[in-house]
């Protein structure tokens, strides 16, 4: 019995190793003295962070991602809203196999939808364009975000809504008054896991883009230059931990949510 | 008497192919407090719901204060509700949930701050208003959700099965608090209830239902002593039910022949739903009773106790009766120097034709 729970206990810690270990290097090169990366180290400096402040390019790609990442947030979060309320709320025909054809995308691999997008936009003769990838960001995102804003509803006691209403409410100033304040932690983590995939979406992105690249595919076109590495760790690691702090926001605004309504924390990814 | 302040005529209630209310016939007085008890399922809430406006009827006419009802809705109705889970908003103090429908009116600050102040205090919540209210005990948010309806001082307060979530203790005092608080404003109370201990002790009139239909309308005190079926005395409280031949019939008097007690002259207010079709008598527990030696009743049947169940103030016992196969209940209030008997005793059991009804 013993030596069986060892063995599950390095199985455990090399997982977690193989997980995390490549995410640690990054910020270690990020500050290594060195354009090669490699070990071993040769000292430390913030210098690729300063070269990451001079790049013209990597400027307009960074603008360009969070005009991206800001406005499918918004949308793919009000669509999300929509549906996560008709499906909680309203039973409707077909609503299973509706609902199941919305969180299609979640599953599909992003280069069929990439490359499918792509032959319709072209198709239709659109020109591409930020709007172009914005498209596809809130095809891929709103799943995700109709996931989350279904459970902030779905926690909401029903005759809370009953309750308004019979306090002489209108149903809009129901919504605005007990609804929306109660599911608001729910529509701000939505927010901030809309805007982190969007932030580091690679393929619809690297398909739809036509001469305004973002962020990831900025990165992807950089990987050419071997000496332009070390910078790339810089970027790098400013992106984990952007990245990590919006899960960890958006996670906090979830179960606060939870609490808000009196309710156990079940799940959740953090 | 004044015009009823709810009335319900032919409604009928359908889910798809599921009928949750046959033809409800129904007034409810002013100022009283009527409730609806029934078992789960019965179809009271879903009448309760009907009568707030969350639910249509899918025939028949519902009146409040004599205007129909007919499309409209929750909002516009001089109904309030307090909800089962009590509904408080959890993102909003004490005071906000109570003033929470006045400001829906539009009335000005000044009165909303005293009446919100007045109900607060009508509930015994002097002190929190400003709690936030998920951090309120079962009892309290109760009362909140009592003050929240009652400060909009509506015509009919539907109580949707306020107690349920309350323990013992706790539902006994506000059962009495209830009471007290619908005396004190004067305002017809509608409760929902499958407790028939709350019914009784709460109502003044109750409806009892069975599968979407009302079985009988009645005082708590006719309800219990007159129940017009075999399954109503068997809801409220418990009943002892004998074989019966009704063996002849005058116009204020009707012969049975009941199983075990022989035969009896009945006046046909023992009779409480009809003579007609009856093979049933009920007798309460109660009336029945265990003669002490050199006690006498009006009629007296040997029995053999059965079972003997010991409650501390009262004992239960399960007699065997000649010509019953199933014993019968007798409960006896344990007085001083009162014997308990044991299982296998005989008994002396006396009754009344008095206690007697003549059941469907």
């Amino acid at each position: 019995m013993r030596g069986k729970g060892y063995l599950f206990k390095w199985y455990v810690v090399l997982f977690l190793v193989f997980l995390y270990a490549p995410a640690v290097l990054l910020p270690v090169f990020a500050f290594n003295d060195s354009s090669i990366v490699s070990f071993p180290l040769k000292g430390f400096t913030t210098k690729w962070f300063e070269v990451l402040q001079s790049t013209e390019a990597l400027h307009v790609a960074v603008r360009n991602s969070l005009i991206i990442a800001v406005t499918t947030a918004i949308f793919s979060t009000a669509f999300g809203v929509l549906a996560a309320r008709a499906s909680t709320r309203f039973a409707f025909p077909a609503r299973r196999s509706i609902m199941g054809f919305i969180m299609l995308p979640m599953v599909l691999p992003e280069i069929i939808i990439g490359v499918s997008l792509l032959v319709v936009i072209v198709q239709l003769g659109f020109e591409l364009s930020l709007f172009t990838i914005i498209l596809g960001h809130i095809l891929i995102c709103t799943p995700f975000c109709i996931a989350i804003l279904s459970s902030a509803f779905m926690n909401l006691d029903r005759s809370l809504e009953e309750a308004s209403f019979d306090l002489g409410q209108t149903r809009w100033n129901t919504f605005w008054l007990v609804i929306f304040p109660l599911v608001m932690p729910g529509i701000v983590a939505s927010l901030l896991i809309a805007f982190t995939i969007s932030l580091d979406e690679f393929i619809i992105a690297f398909f739809l883009a036509g001469t305004e690249p973002t962020l990831p595919v900025y990165i992807w076109g950089q990987l050419r230059f071997p000496q332009k590495l070390p910078s790339l760790m810089a970027l790098g690691t400013l992106l984990l931990v952007l990245s990590i702090s919006l899960l960890v926001l958006a996670d906090y605004f979830r179960r606060r949510g939870l609490k808000k309504t009196g309710i156990e924390n079940s799940g959740g990814f953090l | 008497m004044t015009q009823p302040i709810i009335q319900l005529s032919g409604v009928d209630k359908f889910y798809a192919d599921f009928q949750a209310l046959s033809q409800i016939d129904l007034d409810i007085r002013t100022g009283e407090f009527f409730s609806l008890l029934g078992p789960s399922g019965c179809g009271k809430t879903t009448l309760l719901r009907l009568i707030a406006g969350f639910e249509t009827p899918s025939a028949g006419s519902l009146h409040i204060d004599g205007k129909s009802m007919d499309g409209v809705p929750a909002n516009k109705r001089p109904t309030n509700m307090v909800f089962q889970s009590y509904a408080i908003f959890p993102h909003m103090s004490v005071a906000e949930n109570v003033a929470y429908g006045l400001k829906a009116r539009r009335l000005p600050k000044a009165e909303i701050q005293e009446r919100v102040a007045e109900a607060i205090a009508m509930v015994g919540l002097q002190g929190f208003d400003s709690r936030a209210s998920h951090a309120l005990s079962g009892g309290q948010r109760q009362r909140v959700a009592l003050a929240r309806a009652l400060v909009l001082k509506p015509r009919v307060l539907l109580l949707d099965e306020p107690l349920s979530a309350l323990d013992k203790k706790m539902r006994e005092q506000m059962q009495s608090e209830l009471r007290r608080l619908q005396r004190a404003v004067g305002i017809t109370f509608v409760l929902v209830t499958h407790d028939q201990e709350e019914a009784l002790t709460m109502s003044d009139r109750i409806a009892v239902m069975f599968d979407g239909k009302i079985a009988q309308v009645a005082t708590p005190q006719r309800l219990y002593g007159h129940p017009n079926s075999r399954r109503v005395g068997n809801f409220i409280g418990m009943m002892n039910f004998l074989e019966a031949k009704i063996t002849g019939a005058s116009a204020e008097t009707v012969e049975v022949d009941v199983q075990s007690f022989g035969k009896v002259t009945l006046p046909l207010s023992q009779a409480p739903g009809g003579v007609e079709g009856c093979q049933t008598v009920g007798i309460r527990p109660e009336m029945l009773t265990i003669l002490a030696e050199g006690q006498t009743a009006e009629r007296e049947i040997d029995a053999v106790v059965s079972e003997v169940f010991y409650y501390g103030d009262m004992t239960y016992y399960d007699v065997k009766l000649p010509q019953k196969d199933a014993p019968v209940t007798v409960t006896m209030r344990n007085t001083a120097g009162r014997k308990v008997l044991a299982a296998g005793d005989t008994a002396r059991v006396g009754w009344s034709p008095v206690a007697l009804l003549l059941l469907r």
